[in-house]
């Protein structure tokens, strides 16, 4: 009952998105007439500053984060848990570098090396991936680590190694299960972020290139017509505030299910 | 703790603080390098992406030679960090103006911003989070952490417009933007400190209940303590620490909000100053500026974790 919301919300996300390639959308069509026109019968959303139709826009904005969101966690969670495994594993002077770099990239605050990558790398949606997961694998390596060496620890992991099976197959077989539930939790968490971050990058400039449309982007557009259009920033801006919000109330539903305790995210 | 003789606890002491200020220094020396090769991870000549291609050869190799780009690398670490280290941050490709004399120029809008921020997200967070701990299941508990789930997932550059779009726009109480006297603090300071009031409402809701359990606070309840002394004196006393390390990593995200949130209010801070350097590719801007951040986001977590010793003897060396 309690995830009847979020889970509606994230099935209309994921759907729209995959529904950009079926439907009959025209977001880069421009209807001159209709320039700022209000929310009306027909498009619903109404039209932005070029007349362009902003339901269209907003759904085509859905593809772009679920895009973002899926290729910055999938290669975060990836990189990220393997640093972590490797060093929380290996332990000793291994661990102890690991965790210099770990600590050198969370001295980064928030998306602000992003931005900085993102500018220098140049705008563009794959450059906003890589100056993401840049940023992004950091979080999944202090945890797989933090629990690699508490699972590290358990009976059946020293029986394992006291019957001679190889270290692949113990990591693989006998750890990440495991360690896999505050993994998860902190995937929902991290697509949250994504969302917000590809959206921030967009709306700064840095993200994805008109034509294509985002909802950072739609809602920066719109911040030049809040007296005369207001509705070109409250559409993409409702899209991104459900979703993030969609995203974080099953992350926290999925924590309390899990019983997993993490720490709170920074 | 008592049974640890003073002297023994005072080499404790010192040999953690020490630890933790060398590793700090470590953070930041990796943290500038880092920053140093962000200039060179980049695809392509960094000199033609800053001139853009028409440039003439002459321009670029002129340019090349006053960032020093010919040398080989580790010559230009070493000039970099040596820099660095004499405060001496290079000059601005843009305005050609000390890039040291810019930062003094935007630092106290942006701390000014970042303090009142910080604020407003404790004004509203620790009553909020009190009231949640102390009501816990009730009506004001749900309400606590449901504005806390809002404010967390609304995203600061949606929120902003939004603010201005009501408070200025409709009611004309605040400026749109800029920065002329208090009013037009008020906008940009709550935009960027509802994030932060919320995550912290929670981190004191959290804290709270569990010191709320513990022997000394039923003790206190015993002796006939009204609820407020309890939980000021007593709960709120022992859950400062967590709550203040919180607060020490958030500062970073204050100030990384701040990007946006000056981009928004054209708020004359370091915020705007890094986006206005991304836009006109004026590479040692940003460099000087993301090392700033990064390294008063170390500075800042390293005083917070010395305090959390000096103030908790049980805090050691793990």
């Amino acid at each position: 009952m309690r995830l009847s919301f979020p889970v509606l919300i994230m099935i209309a996300w994921v759907t729209l998105a995959c529904g950009t390639f079926f439907l009959p959308l025209h977001p880069d069509d421009l209807l001159l007439s209709k320039i700022l026109a209000a929310p009306e019968g027909q498009a619903w959303l109404g039209y932005d500053d070029l007349g362009r139709p902003i339901a269209d826009r907003v759904i085509m904005g859905a593809r772009t984060s679920l895009y973002v969101a899926l290729c910055v966690t999938s290669l975060s969670l990836v990189t990220g848990t393997f640093f972590g495994v490797f060093a929380g594993w290996l332990g000793g002077w291994w661990d102890r570098c690991a965790v210099l770099v770990i600590d050198i990239f969370i001295a980064f605050p928030g998306i602000l090396l992003a931005i900085a990558l993102a500018g220098l790398l140049g705008p563009g949606i794959m450059n906003a991936v890589i100056a993401l997961s840049v940023v992004g694998w950091v979080g999944f390596a202090r945890l797989a680590r933090a629990q690699t060496l508490a699972v590290k620890q358990r009976d059946h992991v020293t029986a394992a190694i006291a019957l001679g099976t190889n270290t692949v197959q113990i990591v693989l077989r006998h750890l990440l299960p495991l360690i896999l539930a505050p993994l998860i939790v902190e995937v929902t968490f991290a697509i949250a972020g994504t969302v917000l971050a590809e959206a921030g990058l967009s709306f700064l400039g840095l993200g994805v290139q008109p034509p294509q449309a985002s909802w950072g982007s739609m809602i920066r557009d719109g911040t030049r017509y809040m007296l005369v259009a207001p509705h070109m920033v409250l559409a993409p801006g409702i899209a991104v505030f459900l979703v993030v919000l969609a995203v974080n109330l099953s992350g926290d539903a999925l924590r309390d299910r899990m019983d997993v305790r993490l720490r709170e995210r920074t | 703790m008592r049974a640890v003789p003073a002297l023994q606890y005072e080499i404790y002491m010192l040999k953690y603080l020490s630890i933790r200020c060398v590793t700090a220094l470590i953070v930041i020396l990796g943290v500038a390098t880092l920053v140093f090769m962000l200039i060179h991870i980049v695809p392509g000549d960094p000199v033609e992406v800053m001139l853009g291609e028409s440039a003439q050869p002459a321009d670029a190799e002129a340019l090349r030679n006053a960032l020093g780009l010919n040398l080989p690398l580790y010559q230009q670490w070493l000039n970099f960090m040596s820099h660095l280290g004499t405060l001496d941050l290079g000059t601005s490709l843009h305005t050609q103006r000390a890039i040291t004399s810019l930062l003094w120029e935007r630092m106290p809008a942006t701390l000014l911003l970042a303090c009142t921020s910080l604020t407003i997200a404790i004004a509203i967070a620790l009553p909020l989070g009190m009231l949640a701990a102390v009501r816990r299941g009730s009506r004001w508990d749900v309400m606590a952490m449901t504005f806390s789930m809002l404010g967390i997932s609304i995203p600061g550059f949606w929120l902003g417009p939004l603010l201005i779009m009501v408070f200025s726009l409709w009611l004309g109480w605040f400026p749109v933007s800029g920065r002329e006297g208090i009013a037009s603090l008020v906008l940009p300071a709550v935009t960027l400190g509802t994030a932060l009031a919320a995550l912290l409402a929670r981190m004191v809701r959290a804290a709270l209940l569990e010191v709320l359990n513990e022997d000394y606070i039923r003790a206190a309840r015993a002796r006939g303590l009204s609820t407020t002394a309890v939980v000021w004196r007593h709960g709120l006393a022992n859950a400062a620490l967590p709550i203040i390390t919180v607060l020490g990593m958030q500062f970073g995200a204050l100030l990384a909000g701040a990007v946006i949130t000056e981009t928004i209010f054209s708020w004359p801070g370091i915020g705007q100053l890094v986006v206005e350097a991304i836009q006109k590719r004026d590479y040692p801007v940003v460099q000087t500026c993301v090392l700033l951040i990064s390294f008063s986001y170390v500075v800042v977590n390293l005083l917070t974790d010395l305090a959390y010793a000096v103030l908790d003897p049980r805090v050691r060396l793990a």
